[in-house]
């Protein structure tokens, strides 16, 4: 790029009490380019842009802004200069409608009194000039995940932009949807505005980056232009390994069939049937609303079963609660482990005691609680996922999204589950703590155990399963195995229609 | 966790004390000083023995109120159990006794059924809103504590009922056994058998968990809505036994028994570190924790504090400890 730098760091740097979350980091943004900022959670992206954006401070290091030193006090000072961001946690108010989230803070007015109707034209014109197509007069929480998202983007445009910065924005939107977003983008490239794009699916990075720059440990590893690299070397970078230390060699000992699940029927699920065997892993791949995780809350009495039959060793468990589903034996372990799987303000050992005290080691007639033995299964339990001494008895919310993610693979430990089912396993997991994580998976189903891996990550899926089925609407559009699990074969069955309502 | 708290440096260990237990021993040592500048009274042994004993009701208020807390929710309508129990166990006591005159002892019995049978009815009620009509607490026990106060007096017409046994009284509000009296053994035996639910049986993990993180306890195989039933039931039981103690005491059931103890008993609770926002929670600190309100409330008395501005006290009492709480809580979800 020959154009002059629209923004630039040097060395930048952020210190918090006992961590540095970014380290003496230099990055150029120019105008009218799209750079990446790639790293595993954790590398520093955040607090990179958490500076931009005029949401934090620097600790050191500067920012220079259209060739001048610049500090932003705050997010709005920072707009005022021409940087927006939408960040990944939405800062929209579910109550309120389309329209007046997008003019939250400056309402147009009429005298003392807000003039709604301008409101709700101007947002209409502002939506459909970004080619989304949503009523302002909505509800937000009426809308998709993907929808909030688009009026999320909406609402950044207002003023005069120099800047745009983008967190994780196709995380949760649809393929079209994305095509939307990207056509918008280079439509702003164009007319010379700088972007900054933070993201996980290295598959989106050939089609919109001008050049990527990746993080690690809070240090940046390198700037590299987009035609001169490719996916795996980016991944290298990333992670500081090559691609095939991260995926463990699972051995495949198919036994007897212990989940059956027949033409099961509910919310966002229509008519699936496939069976899971013991000694196997099964991987699940799907987009967004492709009802993946979906199919197994149902199995799991999460969501409501509407007709179908799912067996479990013979038994037929269509009709039980989600307690005695996992009494039966199968444990699953939610994607959301701070509001569904964690206790965040109890240590690790309160959280794996709870399942070891319901599990069936402990439950058998006794009356009492047994500490000391529950404590001992807790230790072993630590031992198993690799849980370092010193996290043991802290907090889990003081812990790293690595480490409450192995407290929840724990918990399914103390629950002596023969079915295991990982929604998500690895969301938001550095890639260190990703390979023991999968080094766990590896022995549980080498111990006998039947696994089930629900990953948007399709290279988890791909490495690791056996065997694995897609879903696309609700239902399984097809089953793969072998030498038939590729990236192609897999993609054509995300966009399978069949199961579309006509 | 004892032999970690000493080898660390002291202003470390403050600040460990106050994540680990809260609040308390700091108004605790705040309250004992301040007291004791006001009235030389207050520090004397027998002055102690007499808020030991006074504490009784609220400690034992408090146990149920504690089992609430932790599951996630609150009990706004003890008071009204303990009136509801007063009414009605007194109003049974002296129709069986009319009935009867020779059955004393089965008088008493029958009416002290009932009257936990109506605080039964209140707990399930309570729980079953809460649990299965995801009613929030707040509304559900505000609602049910209106509707509990307005029953008793109805069924009173707003007048003591007077002339119980006299047995009944004599031993429950004034007996003493080996020179100890008789509500201080019932409180003893409550604190113990809380003491063993809530850290060595199932039913108090269950209720822990629940209150730490709901989902997260479904997913782990507990029934949560029959656990947070059970802490409603519990907490009620323990209001109308608190409630059997008191009628005996004034030896008539009056309606209007128990008015601030929901107050007290949520002060007494988030003050010996019990989160409001479910989960955490000491049987032991919560003895502490009444006591410690008994105890200003005592102090108040002798520095001759009018009753209204008693209330005041403790009101602003209750706001500064929940501030503390959420300043306790950052602490620990943080670690900074």
């Amino acid at each position: 790029m020959s154009s002059p730098s629209l923004i630039s760091t040097s060395q930048l740097t952020k210190q918090y009490p006992g961590v540095r979350a970014l380290d003496g980091v230099d990055f150029e943004l120019s105008a009218g380019e799209v750079h990446v900022l790639f790293g595993e959670n954790g590398a520093g992206k955040s607090t990179l842009i958490s500076m931009l954006a005029g949401a934090n401070t620097p600790s050191s290091g500067k920012i220079v802004l259209n060739g001048e030193v610049a500090s932003f006090e705050s997010v709005a000072d920072a707009q005022g200069q021409g940087i927006y961001t939408v960040f990944q946690e939405f800062s929209l108010i579910p109550t309120l409608t389309v329209a007046q989230n997008i003019f939250l803070g400056w309402e147009p007015r009429f005298g003392p009194f807000l003039d709604h109707r301008t409101m709700r034209s101007r947002s209409r014109e502002m939506l459909s000039e970004l080619g989304f197509d949503i009523d302002p007069g909505q509800l937000v929480a009426q809308l998709s995940r993907a929808q909030q998202q688009m009026v999320e983007i909406t609402k950044a445009f207002h003023g005069n932009l120099k800047a745009l910065i983008l967190d994780e924005p196709t995380a949760s939107l649809s393929d079209r949807e994305v095509d939307h977003l990207f056509d918008f983008i280079k439509r702003l490239k164009s007319e010379g505005v700088g972007i900054i794009y933070i993201s996980h699916r290295i598959q989106e990075f050939a089609r919109i980056a001008d050049r990527v720059t990746v993080l690690r440990d809070g240090a940046k590893v390198g700037t590299v232009a987009m035609e001169d690299t490719d996916d795996d070397l980016l991944v290298e970078m990333m992670t500081g390994r090559a691609i095939d230390e991260i995926y463990p060699q699972i051995a495949h000992n198919p036994a007897e069939t212990l989940l059956e699940v027949d033409q099961l029927v509910g919310i966002g699920v229509k008519g699936a049937s496939f069976s899971v065997k013991a000694g196997e892993v099964l991987g699940v791949a799907g987009l967004v609303g492709s009802g993946k995780s979906r199919l197994f809350r149902t199995i799991m009495g999460l969501g409501s079963k509407q007709s179908g039959r799912v067996t479990y060793c013979g038994r037929d468990i269509s009709n039980l609660s989600t307690r005695e589903i996992i009494q039966a034996g199968i444990y699953y372990l939610s994607p959301d482990r701070k509001a569904e799987g964690l206790d965040l303000a109890k240590t690790s050992r309160d959280n794996l005691a709870v399942n070891l005290v319901m599990g069936r080691e402990v439950a058998s007639g006794e009356r009492l609680v047994q500490w000391k033995r529950v404590d001992r299964g807790v230790s072993t339990i630590s031992d198993t996922v690799e849980l370092h001494q010193t996290y043991r008895r802290k907090p889990v919310a003081q812990l790293s999204g690595g480490n409450q993610q192995k407290v929840l693979f724990g918990k399914c430990f103390g629950q002596e589950a023969d079915l295991i089912i990982f929604d998500e396993p690895t969301v938001g997991v550095d890639m260190g703590t990703r390979s023991a994580l999968y080094r766990l998976i590896r022995d549980l189903s080498e111990a006998g155990k039947a696994i089930v891996i629900i990953s948007s990550d399709l290279p988890e899926v791909l490495n690791l399963a056996h065997r694995m089925i897609v879903l696309a609407h609700g239902h399984i559009s097809g089953e793969l195995s072998g030498d038939d699990m590729t990236e192609d074969q897999v993609l054509k069955l995300f966009f399978d229609e069949s199961g579309v309502e006509t | 966790m004892t032999a970690q708290t000493a080898s660390n440096p002291p202003s470390f260990s403050v600040r460990r004390l106050f994540v680990k237990v809260g609040v308390l021993p700091f108004f605790l040592i705040a309250a004992l000083v301040i007291f004791t500048l006001l009235s030389p009274k207050f520090l004397t042994g027998q002055n102690l023995i007499n808020v030991a004993r006074q504490s009784v009701y609220l400690v034992l208020v408090s146990m149920g109120q504690m089992i609430v807390l932790i599951s996630g929710g609150f009990d706004l309508s003890v008071g009204t159990s303990i009136a509801l129990t007063s009414v009605v166990s007194a109003l049974g006591m002296v129709w069986f006794a009319g009935m009867f005159p020779d059955a004393v002892w089965v008088a008493i019995l029958f009416g002290a059924l009932l009257g936990f049978g109506v605080a039964l009815i209140v707990g399930l009620v309570n729980g079953a809103g809460v649990a299965y009509f995801d009613v929030s607490p707040f509304i559900m026990t505000l609602g049910v504590s209106s509707v509990g106060a307005g029953l008793a007096l109805f069924l009173t017409g707003g007048v003591p009922v007077s002339d119980l046994p006299f047995e009944f009284g004599d031993t429950f509000g004034f007996g003493r056994v080996f020179a100890i009296p008789v509500p201080v053994i019932v409180a003893l035996v409550v604190i113990a058998v809380m003491w063993i639910l809530m850290s060595r049986t199932r039913l108090g993990t269950q209720i822990y968990a629940v209150g730490g993180n709901i989902k997260a306890a479904h997913l782990s195989a507990i029934n949560t809505k029959k656990t947070l039933l059970f802490a409603y039931v519990i907490c009620a039981l323990i209001a109308s036994l608190t409630g059997l103690l008191l009628t005996a005491r004034v030896e008539s059931g009056e309606a209007n028994l128990g008015g601030t103890i929901a107050l007290e008993s949520i002060a007494a609770c988030v003050i010996a570190g019990v989160s409001l926002r479910g989960g955490i929670g000491r049987v032991e600190n919560v003895v502490l924790g009444a006591f410690f309100i008994v105890l200003v409330q005592n102090g108040m008395n002798l520095a001759q504090v009018s009753s209204y501005m008693q209330m005041v006290l403790l009101g602003a009492l209750l706001i500064l400890a929940v501030i503390f709480d959420q300043l306790r809580y950052r602490i620990l979800m943080s670690g900074t």
